[in-house]
């Protein structure tokens, strides 16, 4: 169920748009914000909200790596691994965020404070190496800033 | 140097309407609306902008492919998608100077007939968001948006629309798809958007510098624009610099400017003294260079005849320290992982070039792997849908034939290397 607050929200997302359906990732974008993650019950809410069938929620809830289908830490630490920041050593850092919180890529911490995500390019190849650290971008990266984030918030 | 998209990077508030009206603001858009939009598209056709995206295809040429006749609604659809590694300066506009880009809409719009502009920024950019989302909300009060815009009869509303992270997307049918609410699946071309584009209405698509560019054109005229430039691609360029370079950014200069400029002078040579050894000269698209290639111009017609493409302007220098083998393998990783799905050739064979040159990087490159992945690579361009196909035989290909014999070595002589 989709509460009243989220519900004017939503409707003013989709009076922007020509078409109902066009609006389905502001919409997605909405409820994650509210909720954490698109649950497959969030699914149905926005199909039934929208009136489009289920399936093609899924399948964009699927398509789109900013959308979570299952909950995310609430440190999420998504660092680049394309060229500019592998060239400025990338790969150190994820291997270090890798082995000081035993995760892997697409994994969170059991205590559930840490996710990882390795994506590609941020946009932001001018601070190499980067990553997204929930909704800012940290840029001219080094270990003992993650070791920082780390021990802050662990 | 003359600087005109970025004349305004780094001053306190440049992205405030009252700044922004301090230096000509809006005043283009005035000029635009006293003119007929037939007259606004020749000025853009005679200044030689290209589309900064990275297809450099002809500005003005695209907005005369919208038919005047069609009487359905008409969209500017502007792609601030900026997912091309190595590209980021779309990032520094919207932030920035989101003002000039919203000029270049309104004039762009008043030029097509349309009246409602969807603005597609990724989904990451969440200060470009809100920058521009405020820079929109000043232009409605002060009535630069909206209707009755400076007292004419033109009205225009601007929606920005947050992507979700997906590289594909900014391939412009792509793109579209996503705006109505799919996955982004490019689609067949014919129909191309100027004819069925949004919610199937003619409909331009413009890069985010490309709008930056509009406002300067009608104001200072197309000649002025044209002359900044080279032949047959006119203006300045914003090119952003990363990798093994000492000062990694955004440069304003004239196309045309040498790649061997922009290192050396610009972004302040290799870093730690170091020497040069491969360039990507227009986002990981493009075919890589080598130091014997980079006295290029810098534009579109001069980067195409050696070879290579001028792309998104996303330069990125490597030095003699870099392993080809594992920056042709990050390459094709990159590939592999935003690779849509839609067709087979680019689904398998992204996955399987990936692959094959980890295996020769990891150290367990078979012969026949090097003797494969010439054909693998080869079948995928140009038997998909969308470019990105052919991006990957560009890309991935170009490594493999301008180093191969680094590829040679890893298979003969397996080596633990220290990146």
């Amino acid at each position: 169920m989709i509460n009243a607050g989220l519900l004017q929200q939503l409707d003013k997302i989709v009076a922007r748009y020509e078409d109902k359906q066009a609006s389905l990732l502001p919409v997605l974008h909405a409820l994650q914000e509210e909720r954490g993650f698109i649950s497959l019950d969030s699914e149905q809410d926005v199909a039934d909200y929208l009136g489009i069938p289920v399936v093609q929620v899924h399948q964009v809830v699927s398509f789109y790596h900013l959308f979570h289908q299952a909950p995310i830490g609430q440190c999420h630490f998504s660092v680049c691994q394309t060229t500019a920041c592998a060239l400025r050593g990338s790969e150190k850092i994820i291997a270090h965020i890798k082995n000081r919180l035993g995760i892997k890529d697409g994994e969170t911490t059991p205590d559930g404070k840490f996710s990882l995500s390795v994506v590609e390019c941020l946009g932001a190849c001018e601070i190499a190496p980067i990553m997204q650290y929930n909704k800012e971008y940290k840029g001219c990266l080094t270990i003992d800033e993650i070791d920082r984030l780390i021990k802050q918030n662990g | 140097m003359q600087k005109i998209t970025s004349r305004h990077f780094g001053q306190e508030n440049s992205h405030k309407l009252e700044n922004y009206l301090k230096d000509e603001g809006y005043e283009a858009a005035r000029k635009a609306l006293t003119m007929t939009p037939a007259a606004v598209i020749d000025e853009v056709k005679k200044s030689n902008l290209r589309g900064l995206g990275g297809a450099g295809f002809p500005t003005g040429m695209k907005w005369s492919f919208i038919n005047p006749t069609n009487s359905k609604p008409r969209y500017l659809v502007v792609n601030g998608d900026e997912g091309e590694p190595g590209t980021f300066k779309d990032k520094y506009l919207f932030e920035q100077d989101p003002h000039l880009f919203l000029e270049g809409v309104i004039i762009t719009c008043f030029a097509i007939g349309s009246h409602k502009a969807y603005v597609y920024i990724r989904g990451e950019y969440l200060k470009s968001i809100e920058r521009l989302q405020g820079a929109i909300d000043e232009a409605y009060r002060a009535g630069y948006l909206g209707k009755g815009i400076l007292g004419s009869g033109f009205a225009l509303d601007v929606v920005v629309h947050q992507g979700a992270g997906a590289y594909i997307c900014g391939e412009e049918t792509a793109l579209l798809e996503s705006l109505e609410g799919k996955k982004g699946f490019p689609r067949l071309k014919p129909p191309f958007p100027a004819v069925v584009g949004l919610f199937g209405c003619p409909t331009v698509i413009n890069n985010v510098e490309t709008m930056a560019c509009v406002g300067p054109i009608i104001l200072r005229g197309a000649e002025w624009f044209a002359k900044l430039g080279c032949e047959k691609n006119g203006g300045t360029r914003l090119f952003c610099i990363s990798g093994h370079v000492n000062k990694p950014g955004v440069y304003e200069l004239p196309n045309g400017t040498t790649l061997r400029e922009m290192i050396y002078t610009h972004a302040g040579g290799i870093l730690n003294g170091r020497t040069l050894k491969a360039v990507i000269p227009g986002g990981i698209s493009a075919p890589i260079l080598t130091p014997d290639q980079i006295d290029v111009k810098m534009d579109f017609d001069s980067l195409k005849a050696i070879g290579s493409m001028a792309g998104s302007g996303g330069i990125i220098v490597m030095d003699d320290t870099t392993d080809m083998v594992w920056a042709a393998m990050v390459a094709a990783r990159f590939f592999a992982h935003e690779s849509c799905g839609q067709c087979s050739p680019c689904r398998e064979g992204s996955g399987w070039v990936y692959r094959n040159v980890k295996r020769i990087y990891d150290g367990e490159g078979r012969e026949s792997d090097l003797k494969n992945l010439p054909g693998i690579i080869n079948n995928i361009g140009g038997n998909t849908i969308c470019a990105f196909g052919d991006a990957i035989t560009m890309s991935v290909g170009s490594y493999v034939t301008k180093f191969r014999s680094e590829f040679e070595s890893k298979i003969k002589q397996p080596l633990v290397t220290t990146h």
